[in-house]
């Protein structure tokens, strides 16, 4: 998509720069603070705009939020995009068979995909860092286990529909094999209005993340958004603002995750109305 | 011909749709009782562990039990066993309570449940009544607004906002208890008692439904803008209805219908909501169960969750139909004649 | 007789579009007067019965005057105008009774309360000679054949007597015995109502059927009208010939 047409929409603009703010700021923590986050950096419940060396203040034990924010933004951003791209993969993968093998195979593969809706999302997330135990990978995991199911029901409607269209029959007629046909002909094909689907897999990722570490089920060796709310509410009336900022960042992600979302979609269409 | 045109005619048409729900959902309920029963055998220790763990025992008698239990069994058999016990209502024992599963899910669902009905009424409610003001005139200044706000609010993660909301109404201001269910021993009873959980279920409430209620807008705005675009609205416009009218009788209520099926696809995703908002707001709710399952290593009782959570999707999800076939005369029309 | 309707140099333009879509219209309709419009696809025929009915999107531009000296108010839709569209299938409401929507022209149109509407529209559903209308009032649309719906749409326009129909292509998308069968509805009910009548259709057999005086529209202009005994005998334009020449090289 050309590059001004999406200029021309302030809300993707808007996106794009919360984005890239945001993916600066991961790329920059290890170098603007290259201490490690979770050690103490002075003395504990410093208020914001006090001390130069704190711009934002520190924590009940003494560490630095700013420095929490710049390395939560990593996490945040990695476990997001990471968690994303597996439900994509998987929800892809599982509905391309589904929806071009057919009969039983589909039959089994979408009453999976049910039971996978019908079980609250976030319970299972639960169930799995708890029984497998917190870490970056698991988190991921987990988050993937509950998103897969959009993608899948969407790439099974596009595999249904291209399934029968010219090239597909003549990719059969050359001989190819189904499975072959299936992920080089159908799939491709079938994958843009899944990854229509991808800004709000990614931003529900964020914030399921965000949830699972503010209940204390993140990874414990890093820092995260929703660890620092979670560490903040201890001292919710003295010091508000612990929760507060993490808080607004996490905001600030998941807005600019739809906006730039909502400005690629959009962009697209307009291009198909005009082709 | 095209007959029928009989008043029993909705009342077959729903109870036929009822019937293939039932029956659909039979091997979906079975896939998550697996999933369920491979999550259990996957976490460390077995039932007899946690029996054993709240009631006490020694070697010989967890021996014991694992036999009458049919824990030494094959997994084949464990499962059929499983399944039995669940058949019989059966989900097992708690190791943190030292009670059945059942009866600990059982005594917290209706705290969940009121505090989901009402989060549901709050966000469909507002959130079609503001989506009608916007979409009654796409692309004015309030649409622009309320489109804005939508997507902003629907942005904010529900604990956060709970953190937030409790800052500004029970910290600064003082207008609502700050946790709880209830006062706790207050001796009310009756209207006083139901005001006072009122009270302090105003939070809780509002922060698990505004980020549906965001959606809700939204989807609304959109289906009218679709609608708007159909003959049938213009239709209306030629034979002399009124613009209020066109609004809310035909395209409010045309673009309704993809927003009661929401309902019922939310009630999970609600459900999962429930967790951080009745730990942030300490309701004894199946949510803050799930966390304190966690958090005492109870799998037993994590998985009862879970299954009484997807039973419950399953129930909404029916009675949701049965709304959406009494709103859409087209449902199952196509079988009508077969 | 005096005119009903008078369009004096009308032309409409929708917005980014590089010709006007209408351009120079003049034209007289009598007050129970049938006038057929015909022309190809595109040649301008929706635009004008939308433009005279007020229906043209908010951004098309229009020219000239439309002036209604047998009204003495400005027209209004429902009460003055009858309006039937092309695809009796999406102008109908997919999940409004279909009586009730026959009834909210009588209840916005004829200040009468729901329970006289609903009377009304099933004594109207009975006028087009609908089938059980009582039961079919109750029906919705999908229930129905686009015979029977474009059947519903004609009553819920002439639920006010209205002095002008503009029926847009309303037989098109029906086949010819149902067709037949709805132009001869619309006869009928113009006749004894006596409506004018503004039949728009590419169908200049079905126009001849129909009305006094036809209208030839192509590339947004008015070619030529007259009546329709001296069009049929004597067209005047190589283009209302080549119409005549096709329609009736289709029935030899
Ligand atoms: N809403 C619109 N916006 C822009 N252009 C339009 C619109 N409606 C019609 N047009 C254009 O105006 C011209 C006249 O269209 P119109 O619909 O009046 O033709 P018509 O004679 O009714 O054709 P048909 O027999 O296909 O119905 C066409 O070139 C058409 O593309
Ligand atoms: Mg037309």
């Amino acid at each position: 998509m050309s590059l001004a047409r999406l200029l021309r929409s302030p809300d993707a603009v808007a996106g794009f720069v919360i984005l890239g703010l945001l993916g600066a700021m991961a790329l920059a923590a290890p170098l603007l603070f290259p201490g490690d986050p979770l050690a103490i950096a002075g003395q504990p419940l410093l208020r914001p705009f006090q001390d130069w060396a704190l711009p934002l203040g520190t924590d009940r034990l003494g560490r630095d939020v700013l420095a929490g924010l710049f390395h939560g933004a990593r996490t945040s951003l990695a476990v997001g995009l990471a968690a994303a791209a597996a439900s994509i993969l998987v929800g892809s993968i599982v509905g391309t068979i589904a929806g071009f093998a057919g009969g039983l195979v589909d039959e089994v593969l979408m009453r999976i995909t049910d039971a996978f809706q019908t079980v609250p999302g976030f319970l299972l997330s639960l169930a799995l860092v708890s029984v497998v135990g917190p870490s970056l990978g698991v988190v991921v995991m987990a988050i993937a286990l509950s998103a897969w199911t959009g993608p899948a029901r969407i790439a099974r409607a596009e595999v249904l529909s291209i399934r029968e269209r010219d090239y597909v029959a003549s990719a059969r007629v050359i001989g190819m094999h189904p499975v072959e046909i299936a992920f080089r002909e159908v799939l491709p094909n079938a994958l843009p209005p899944v990854l229509a689907l991808s800004s709000v897999i990614v931003a529900a990722a964020i914030l399921t993340e965000a949830a699972l570490s503010f209940l204390g089920l993140g990874d414990p060796n890093r820092v995260t958004w929703g660890g620092m709310i979670a560490e903040g509410r201890a001292v919710l009336r003295s010091a508000p603002y612990l929760s507060v900022i993490p808080g607004i960042a996490l905001v600030l992600a998941v807005l600019g995750v739809y906006l730039a979302g909502e400005g690629v979609v959009e962009g697209t269409a307009a291009r198909e109305r005009q082709a | 011909m095209h007959a029928p045109i009989r008043g029993n005619a909705s009342m077959n048409r729903t109870f036929r749709l009822l019937k293939r729900r039932l029956v659909g959902a039979i091997p979906v309920l079975l896939i998550v009782v697996i999933g369920s029963f491979l999550l259990l055998e996957a976490a460390p220790g077995d039932a007899v562990d946690a029996y054993v763990a709240s009631v006490g025992g020694d070697a010989g008698m967890i021996e014991a039990l694992r036999q009458g239990w049919g824990l030494d069994a094959s997994p084949m058999t464990r499962l059929a066993a499983y399944l039995w016990a669940l058949l019989h209502l059966d989900l097992g024992h708690s190791v943190a309570f030292s009670r059945p599963v059942r009866d600990v899910v059982l005594e917290r669902l209706p705290n969940t449940l009121l505090l989901m009905g009402a989060a549901t009424a709050l966000s469909f409610a507002l959130g079609t009544a503001l989506g009608i003001v916007a979409g009654a005139r796409p692309g004015s200044a309030r649409d622009r607004a309320l489109s804005i706000g939508s997507l902003a609010l629907y942005a904010v993660p529900g604990f956060w906002l709970a953190l937030v909301l409790t800052i500004v109404f029970s910290v600064e201001l003082r207008w609502l208890p700050l946790s709880g269910m209830e006062t706790i021993a207050s001796g009310k009873v009756g209207f006083a008692r139901a005001l006072d959980v009122a009270r302090h279920m105003v939070l809780p409430v509002t922060s698990l439904g505004l980020i549906y209620l965001a959606l809700y807008l939204r989807m609304m705005r959109a289906g009218m803008a679709e609608v708007w675009r159909m003959d049938f609205t213009r239709a209306a416009r030629a034979r002399g209805i009124g613009r209020r009218r066109i609004v809310l009788s035909h395209v409010a209520r045309n673009a309704l219908l993809p927003l009661v099926t929401m309902l019922g696809l939310q009630s999970a995703q609600m459900l999962g909501g429930s967790v951080v908002i009745e730990s942030v707001f300490s309701v004894p709710g199946l949510g803050r169960l799930a966390q304190e399952a966690v958090g005492s290593r109870d799998t037993p009782l994590l998985i009862g969750i879970i299954l009484v959570s997807a039973a419950l999707v399953i129930v909404i999800n029916l009675l949701v139909d049965i709304a959406y076939a009494a709103l859409d005369p087209r449902v199952g029309a196509s079988e009508a004649s077969a | 007789m005096s005119a009903l309707l008078e369009l004096r140099g009308l032309g409409v333009r929708y917005s980014g579009a590089a010709t006007a879509a209408l351009e120079g219209v003049d034209l007289a309709l009598a007050a129970g007067e049938r006038l057929a419009v015909i022309g190809e696809s595109g040649s301008g025929k929706s635009t004008l019965a939308r433009a005279i009915a007020g229906l043209l999107p908010r951004t098309a531009r229009l020219h000239g005057t439309i002036t209604w000296p047998g009204l003495d108010h400005p027209a209004r839709n429902g009460r003055d105008i009858g309006f039937v569209f092309q695809d009796p299938g999406s102008s109908l409401d997919p999940v409004m009774a279909l009586g009730d929507q026959v009834a909210e022209v009588a209840h916005a149109n004829l200040d009468m309360g729901w329970r006289a509407a609903r009377r009304l529209a099933v004594e109207l559903l009975d006028r087009v000679k609908l089938p059980e209308p009582a039961a079919l009032a109750r029906a919705y649309a999908h229930q129905l054949s686009g015979g029977q719906k474009q059947r519903v749409a004609i009553a819920a326009a002439i639920v006010a007597r209205p002095k002008l129909l503009i029926a847009d292509e309303a037989t098109s998308a029906l086949d010819t015995i149902v067709q037949a069968e709805i132009v001869a509805l619309i006869r009928a009910l113009v006749t004894e109502d006596g409506m004018a009548l503004i039949f728009v259709s590419h169908d200049i057999g079905l126009a001849a059927n129909l009305a006094d005086r036809i209208a030839v529209f192509r590339h947004g202009r008015m070619v030529e009208q007259a009546t329709t005994a001296a069009l049929v005998a004597r067209p005047r334009t190589d283009y209302s010939r080549a119409l005549l020449v096709a329609h009736l090289g289709l029935e030899a």
